[in-house]
């Protein structure tokens, strides 16, 4: 009896699956689809983190769609890749898919982009943040990020009461180094005492690690945070915890209302559309862009409301002077982190110097890992 | 009539071959209602999952290449969850491999040799069998649970790799920026299909398929571990010893990952980076299970969910999927998978509902 149950279900699953192979058989030859399109090239876009991380990835995201939207062209993209084996095939990917310009928005993809870029030099690849251009149909893109951290390093200086601001960094490398750097020069010309407190959380984007290394910081007496992360998570406990914070990559200020000061906006958009219309157009070159505030892919979301008339004068100040050349981040004179000159009145860093940065300056507190 | 599971008397033959289909069968329904909620074609959206990444050799091989690691680890990680041994830390023993193979590599930078893969091999098999001997020793020496040991061990392995990559390990010409040199072409990994990056390692995974599967089912060890993991009392009293087991299943596990972890390095990535691998040693987990512990099981099921990484990617960029999406989707195959198998075992009936207000 149950045994005759059994090969009737038995017989019934039998026939119930033939039913959806035969379903997927016809669902799947059916899928053939044509690509639409557009004017102009395809261009590819891959990100490191997801759309929706409303910092770094999301303003790539923002630069995409600026392209539809004021060139019409068609593009794609693909979300939180890992920096690794992956990347390389999602590249080649987005080759034989047809893109004919392609965006590597993240460091990680460095050697992946260089690599594929050989095999396919009709098409163009665009990569942020690296230094490798080994082949001619390969640019690299970044924005001078320093520049906007001299402004917020300006504003802390002058609204920090405990004179101790907590910095959540991601990765030990020289931008994140060169920010950190940029932020506390520009924070001690306002206020010569106060001190930098640096928490490494080794991602670009997790919330929970970077609340955590929030709380950590105010814990330890910051009054104010400043983030090299990519998530809102560090201005929501700000918020929470009645102190203030700056926003990473895009405006925050939704986030937490009464703490955020100003954030660091990046704006691809207009890169994004010039090397586009230059592939378009069949100009493009291989260029080695880093662009600041001068040019605006270093740009600011407003002050928030607890920011006096006097800070925001001094901000706008600096980014003036940043902009017209008639100041820099690191001019001299200041001291590396064991007190020791780095350079003297009268001179700034240069960007062979800026790129390779491995050292804090004096008053940064605790060690660089690494 | 309400629905409940029935234990079987013994396993259904049927449904051990039955039930992947009838989870493929679920998961296509499921699929077809999730993409038309979204206003996607269900027919382009199975197209792009399953259909376009294996379109090309060159999608074959990278399907290779995505499922090396996973099936190399998953029939690892089996043998151990069937003797009751929960090594959850693969990750770590990757990785831990994934240094001491690079290591080598690095060492021996300028030596032009073919010694130096070997080498490069059998440290990151030491490199991961190191790493998995720690919880081993725990468990057998002070009784400390393996699951916890192992999956804490990965966050130090993977902070002793981003430790070496910001420092010692640095490319001297590289800008400070945290990544090693590439690789010489004597410590990259042969390519074994020309035009494409299928390595050596998809050779070593199959090898480790056979072998495993021979072990289990030929030797005495692989005896010990079924009875082990399925009677302890039973193998007691037989003399198997089980701390020999725990030290055998963890070195096994830790070994292979570390082997894969040297493979990735030295494969497709060709140099040392703050992270090497995309969660492989957790996703073999998976691959472990949804292959139901058996060798050729965890090949299938390697190569499935490769397919199905591949399938989100294109998907993604053939269809402008969000990656929420298509997660969502390869959970739900997961899910179907795992949750059919109960079908071997349990039966459904139907009850009905005046038989449950008198029961």
């Amino acid at each position: 009896m149950i045994r005759n149950k059994l090969n009737m279900l038995a017989a019934g699953t039998r026939k119930l699956s033939t039913v959806l192979v035969a379903l997927l058989v016809a669902v799947t030859g059916a899928g053939v689809h044509a690509d639409g399109h557009g004017h102009g090239p395809k261009v590819g876009f891959i990100y490191v983190g997801p759309t929706g991380d409303h910092g770094w990835t999301y303003r790539h995201d923002i630069g995409r769609q600026s392209l539809e939207s004021e060139l019409g062209v068609e593009t794609t993209f693909v979300e939180s890749v890992p920096e690794g084996a992956d990347a390389e095939r999602v590249i080649r990917q987005l080759v034989t898919s047809g893109h004919e310009l392609i965006f590597t928005t993240s460091f990680g993809y460095m050697n992946p982009t260089n690599k594929v870029a050989k095999d396919f030099p009709d098409v163009k690849f665009e990569h942020a943040t690296g230094y490798k251009r080994e082949s001619d149909n390969v640019s690299t893109y970044s924005a001078r990020f320093y520049e906007g951290r001299a402004v917020i390093g300006t504003i802390a200086g002058h609204m920090s009461k405990t004179g101790v601001v907590g910095y959540i960094a991601s990765f030990p490398i020289p931008e994140v180094i060169r920010g950190i750097n940029s932020f506390t020069l520009a924070m001690r010309k306002v206020n010569p005492d106060a001190v930098v407190r640096v928490v490494w959380v080794n991602t670009w984007y997790d919330p929970g690690k970077e609340g955590d290394a929030a709380k950590a910081l105010i814990d330890q007496g910051a009054d104010i945070i400043a983030q090299h992360t990519d998530s809102p998570a560090a201005l929501q406990v700000a918020e929470d915890r009645g102190v203030y914070a700056f926003g990473q990559a895009s405006d925050m200020s939704q986030f937490a209302p009464n703490a955020h000061l100003t954030s660091i906006v990046n704006n691809w958009d207009p890169y994004y559309i010039e090397r586009t219309k230059a592939v378009k157009d069949g100009t493009w070159t291989q260029v080695d862009t880093w662009n600041g505030i001068r040019e605006g892919m270093v740009s600011f979301s407003p002050y928030g409301d607890v920011v006096p008339a006097n800070v925001r004068a001094a901000a706008d100040a600096v980014k003036e002077g940043i902009a017209s050349g008639a100041m820099h981040p690191f001019d001299g004179p200041f001291n590396n982190q064991a007190g020791d000159q780095v350079i003297g009145a009268g001179e700034h860093l240069d960007d062979g110097v800026l790129l390779g940065m491995d050292y804090y300056v004096e008053g940064v507190e605790g060690d660089l890992p690494g | 009539m309400i629905p409940y599971l029935e234990k079987r008397a013994g396993h259904s033959q049927t449904m051990v071959y039955i039930s992947p289909f009838i989870a493929l069968g679920l998961t296509l329904l499921g699929g077809i209602m999730l993409f038309s909620l979204l206003g996607k074609s269900p027919a382009q959206a199975m197209h792009a999952f399953f259909v376009a990444p294996l379109t090309s050799l060159y999608g074959w091989a990278e399907l290779g290449v995505k499922a090396s690691p996973l099936v190399l680890i998953g029939v690892a990680l089996s043998i151990g969850f069937r003797a009751g041994v929960w090594n959850i830390g693969a990750e770590g023993q990757l990785t831990l491999g994934a240094i001491c193979g690079g290591c080598v590599a690095l060492w021996l930078y300028r030596v032009d040799s073919v010694f130096v893969l070997p080498l490069m091999m059998i440290g990151g098999i030491l490199g991961g069998m190191f790493w998995a001997s720690i919880p081993a020793f725990l468990k057998t020496r002070f009784n400390a649970n393996e699951i916890l040991t192992s999956l804490m061990l990965t966050y130090v392995a993977l902070l002793l790799l981003s430790l070496l990559v910001h420092g010692p390990l640095r490319d001297p010409d590289g800008f400070n920026f945290p990544e090693s040199r590439i690789f010489h072409d004597t410590a990259s990994l042969p390519i074994i299909l020309d035009g494409t990056r299928l390595h050596l390692g998809a050779v070593f995974a199959l090898i480790a398929v056979g072998g495993i599967w021979l072990l289990l089912s030929k030797s005495l060890i692989g005896f010990q571990v079924k009875v082990i993991g399925q009677a302890p009392a039973a193998g007691r009293h037989a003399g198997f010893s089980v701390n020999r087991i725990i030290w055998f299943t963890l070195l096994l596990g830790g070994g292979l990952a570390g082997l894969a972890g040297m493979f990735e390095v030295s494969g497709p990535i060709g140099q040392l980076l703050p992270s090497i691998s995309p969660g492989y040693g957790f996703t073999a987990i998976i691959v472990a299970f949804v292959g139901r512990l058996h060798p050729v099981g965890s090949l299938f099921a390697g190569l499935l969910i490769a397919l199905s990484y591949l399938g989100g990617e294109n998907a993604q960029i053939t269809l402008n999927l969000p990656i929420a999406v298509t997660g969502v989707f390869q959970g739900m195959l997961l899910f179907f998978l795992l949750a059919c198998d109960v079908l071997i075992r349990y039966r459904i009936r139907f009850k009905s509902v005046s038989g449950l207000r008198h029961g």
